[in-house]
């Protein structure tokens, strides 16, 4: 019976107090517990920023890497043995800045792995600057006149990339935010889950209340069809007034590893190689 | 006997079908021969040429003569007709390509007219002035007969037909016709079968899939292409997973991700990919991620000459990334050494987790060289310390960067029943948690470059050829091996005493390899594919020795020994 202790680390956390960081980094134990997750058997692979520093402060096998280059390393760990539950972890500049090919490619892979983007629509490690999701007009160091590109639309690209599970949760809502952890790691193909996170540092547009006036579930609506992929372009263009959480869209196509004849049987770590065999290949350049 | 047949036209044409016929013919008789290619970026047109050589010694090297040039375009004649030696002997459709000549070795056949009565299609003119060459060279047609059956078989009887029936007419034609008696003396062969023909791409390829290769992620580009090619067209067979990446930096952290969970993984691309790399391959080195890859250069800088050869990438590789950390950087000049040395680069990077660099260019990868023999059956697959669920007691806290004096940390694999582990790109603690300690920082600084005390004692000495005292060292490293060799020989017949010093095995530098000492007594010669001698340098930096004299080259082309010889004389 795996429980939340099992998940403990004692790596001292380096998040600022208030952080939104703090409710996912618990809504991710208790999907985990949820789910019955056993720690060694599970991998997170993260970035570069605030959010990347997660893994640390859980106990499972963490590879936290570049910055931008979380799905690729996430993609050929899952490669090289798809017994493993892998999750990608990361922040909005990340992911969708840095990021930006991989997160689309990785989509259309659908390679079976949980990407969990902390979306606080600034950068906050490097201390205050625009992210590809600040809303046009943001103000920042980087941008004093208002950013002059509107954000980008993640949940959009991810509909229009046919991705396997796309959905929206907040930090405030962690018991909702755990369900779609959950459902994520539980889908068989490429999940991505936007994360509205505020910033206490430097977003003080975004904030806490900002966001809680606005989000609603969309599984309030119980005639909403996550399958339906029209329903969900319009329902990931919706923002303003109005921020829909939740299962935005969903498809079962096969997955990147389900059609790889090579790990059909057994995954590539568990086997071995005897140079032996390879002999007869010489044969063909007689 | 050394026979060199140059074969110019359009891509497109059919130039690689003359010359695989021609080259798989002679290899079956058990002699050698080396075939470069020379072509321009395009997929049709321009000029290109394909140059066999063939002999009964080791060739590694193009001559700077040929004996028979097959002009398949106008343009041939015009580029290439003063490589033609002595009594050689240009053969060229007339009709064709509108080219007359009144000299006797300028021998005009009807390529296409043959092509069309004996195969039924201009295509066949291929065919037809293979048969052509070997009448030329006074051989039995029987062998490219059974040449072109193997080669066409799948494409239906018919197929075969038509190509043999070109072949034997083109072949008769010559028999009939040919006003010149060429002096080339191909002595009678039997066809044994023993030999093998292959490229420098897919030696390295068969090394790494026996050394236990499982997974290769890549992104098209030339020189590199053909080993994830050859890798792929057996993937299934031999379980590896294949995947194309969306660019370098996506294939190299695919190889880092797999390495991490434990299977063998590799990439290969070219000068511009591995920039795209590099911050990837610091990432190996901080991370203590074993990572392969084969960097196949071409001259640059920039996309420069992209399907022509340069050794110009010696420096890049070396000092490629941010920070210090431990690296391998090796160069095969042969595809024997290609296999021996992927399978040496895969067991350094396991054992000292480290990224091991293996270094190609487009001369070495993409020529055909023939082999006697690959040790395949030797390779010994090291994996390296990786502790079992039976290592560890239970229940254990695990520290992924504790290591002893050698600075090497035993890995465990993710999934492990009774730890896990935690790799960091920050700098970290033996846990692998995230540190500012400035103590551990310097401790983790010694215990990763630790590991080049151990790689050195690895790393093996260069060729001397010659063994003993010289008066001349030619310097060179990876594919220049089969030019300077000759170059070598050559001039010991001319009287000179000349030693070759070839390196194949460069990074970490192993000064116990250099007698300083003799050596400064001798006239060092260094002869590189590149513009300002890169190894050259790090060799006089590494011993202290002064090089005297530097022969470069940097047209995109590769060194023949004529070369090599003719700028030693200048010098002299």
């Amino acid at each position: 019976m795996v429980t939340l202790e099992d998940f403990n680390s004692d790596d001292p956390i380096a998040w600022c107090p208030g952080c939104g960081n703090f409710s996912i980094l618990k809504a991710l134990k208790q999907a985990l517990v949820g789910i019955q997750q056993q720690p060694h058997e599970l991998v997170i692979v993260s970035g570069i920023g605030q959010a990347p520093k997660t893994p640390h402060y859980i106990r499972c096998n963490c590879f936290n890497g570049l910055h931008g280059r979380t799905l690729p390393v996430a993609t050929g760990i899952k490669l090289a043995n798809h017994k493993l539950t892998v999750l990608a972890q990361g922040g909005d500049g990340d992911g969708y800045g840095e990021g930006g090919n991989h997160f689309l490619h990785a989509m259309r892979r659908n390679i079976n792995i949980t990407y969990l983007v902390h979306n606080n629509q600034v950068y906050g490690l490097t201390k205050g600057q625009a992210s590809p999701t600040s809303d046009a007009g943001f103000v920042t160091k980087t941008t004093p006149r208002g950013s002059m590109s509107p954000a980008c639309n993640p949940l959009l690209l991810a509909v229009a990339s046919d991705c396997s599970f796309v959905a929206r949760g907040f930090a405030g809502e962690i018991d909702h935010l755990a369900d779609l952890i959950k459902a994520g790691i539980l889908n068989e193909g490429f999940a991505l889950i936007d994360i509205l996170q505020p910033c206490v540092s430097f977003n003080r547009v975004n904030t806490f209340k900002w966001y809680s006036d606005r989000v609603y579930r969309i599984d309030a609506d119980l005639s909403y069809d996550a399958k339906d992929r029209l329903n969900a372009f319009q329902k990931a263009q919706e923002w303003g007034d109005k921020i829909p959480i939740g299962i935005i869209y969903r498809n079962q196509r096969p997955t990147l590893e389900s059609q790889m004849p090579a790990i059909a049987d057994q995954p590539l770590v568990a086997q071995q190689t005897d140079p032996k065999v390879f002999t007869e290949l010489l044969e063909t350049f007689k | 006997m050394d026979i060199s047949i140059r074969i110019g036209g359009e891509a497109g044409q059919g130039i690689q079908s003359i010359s695989s016929i021609i080259a798989r013919t002679f290899v079956r008789q058990d002699f050698y021969v080396f075939i470069n290619q020379d072509f321009a970026s395009r997929i049709r047109g321009g000029h290109n040429f394909d140059q066999v050589r063939i002999s009964n010694a080791p060739v590694r090297a193009i001559a700077d003569k040929v004996h028979i040039l097959i002009a398949l375009d106008k343009e041939t004649i015009k580029q290439d007709i003063d490589c033609l030696a002595d009594n050689g002997v240009l053969m060229f459709d007339a009709d064709a390509i509108g080219f007359t000549s009144e000299n006797p070795n300028h021998f005009a056949i009807p390529f296409g007219q043959i092509a069309s009565e004996a195969g039924k299609s201009k295509i066949m003119i291929n065919s037809v002035a293979t048969g052509a060459a070997i009448a030329l060279m006074d051989c039995e047609l029987q062998p490219v007969l059974d040449c072109i059956k193997e080669q066409f078989q799948q494409k239906g009887s018919e197929m075969v037909e038509n190509n043999q029936r070109s072949a034997t007419v083109g072949y008769d034609f010559v028999r009939r016709n040919s006003k010149v008696k060429p002096s080339l003396k191909v002595p009678s062969a039997k066809t044994v079968r023993r030999k093998m023909l292959l490229t420098g791409s897919q030696a390295m390829a068969l090394g790494a899939m026996a050394s236990g290769l499982k997974f290769y992620s890549g992104y098209p580009m030339s020189p590199a292409t053909a080993i994830m090619e050859f890798v792929s067209s057996r993937a299934e067979k031999y379980n590896i997973v294949l995947e194309q990446a969306e660019d370098e930096i996506s294939a190299i952290n695919m190889v880092i991700g797999a390495n991490f969970a434990g299977a063998r993984a590799m990439t290969a691309t070219s000068g511009g990919g591995f920039c795209l790399m590099v911050e990837a391959l610091s990432l190996a080195g901080m991370t203590e991620t074993p990572a392969v890859i084969v960097v196949a250069q071409r001259p640059g800088p920039s996309t420069g000459l992209p399907t022509r050869t340069e050794q110009a990438d010696l420096k890049f590789v070396m000092h490629a990334g941010h920070g210090d950390f431990p690296r391998a950087v090796l160069a095969p000049g042969y595809p024997e050494q290609a296999v021996v040395l992927m399978s040496k680069a895969f067991n350094l990077a396991d054992k000292y987790q480290i990224p091991v660099i293996v270094l190609g260019d487009q001369y070495f990868n993409d020529s055909y060289f023939t082999v006697d023999e690959l040790d395949i059956r030797d390779i010994v697959i090291d994996r390296g310390h990786i502790l079992s669920d039976q290592d560890l007691p239970s229940p254990h806290e695990y520290n992924r960067y504790a290591a002893d004096d050698s600075g090497i940390s035993p890995r465990i694999l993710p999934g492990h029943t009774k730890a896990v582990l935690y790799a960091d790109s920050d700098e970290h603690t033996t846990a692998g948690h995230i540190t500012e300690s400035a103590a551990i920082r310097n401790q983790m600084m010694r215990k990763r470059m630790q590991k080049m005390e151990g790689m050195q004692r690895e790393i093996g000495p260069p060729e001397i050829y010659p063994a003993g005292p010289a008066e001349f060292a030619l310097l060179g490293w990876g594919s220049t091996y089969g030019a300077i060799k000759e170059a070598v020989d050559q001039l010991n017949q001319n009287g000179n005493s000349t030693q070759m010093i070839h390196y194949s095995e460069i990074f970490p530098f192993n000064l116990r390899h250099v007698t300083t000492e003799q050596l400064s007594k001798v006239k060092i010669i260094a002869v590189e594919n590149n513009y300002t001698g890169q190894f050259a340098d790090f060799f006089s930096m590494a011993t202290g020795l002064s090089i005297d004299q530097r022969i470069l080259k940097y047209d995109g082309r590769p060194f023949t020994s004529r070369e090599i010889v003719d700028q030693i004389k200048d010098a002299q």
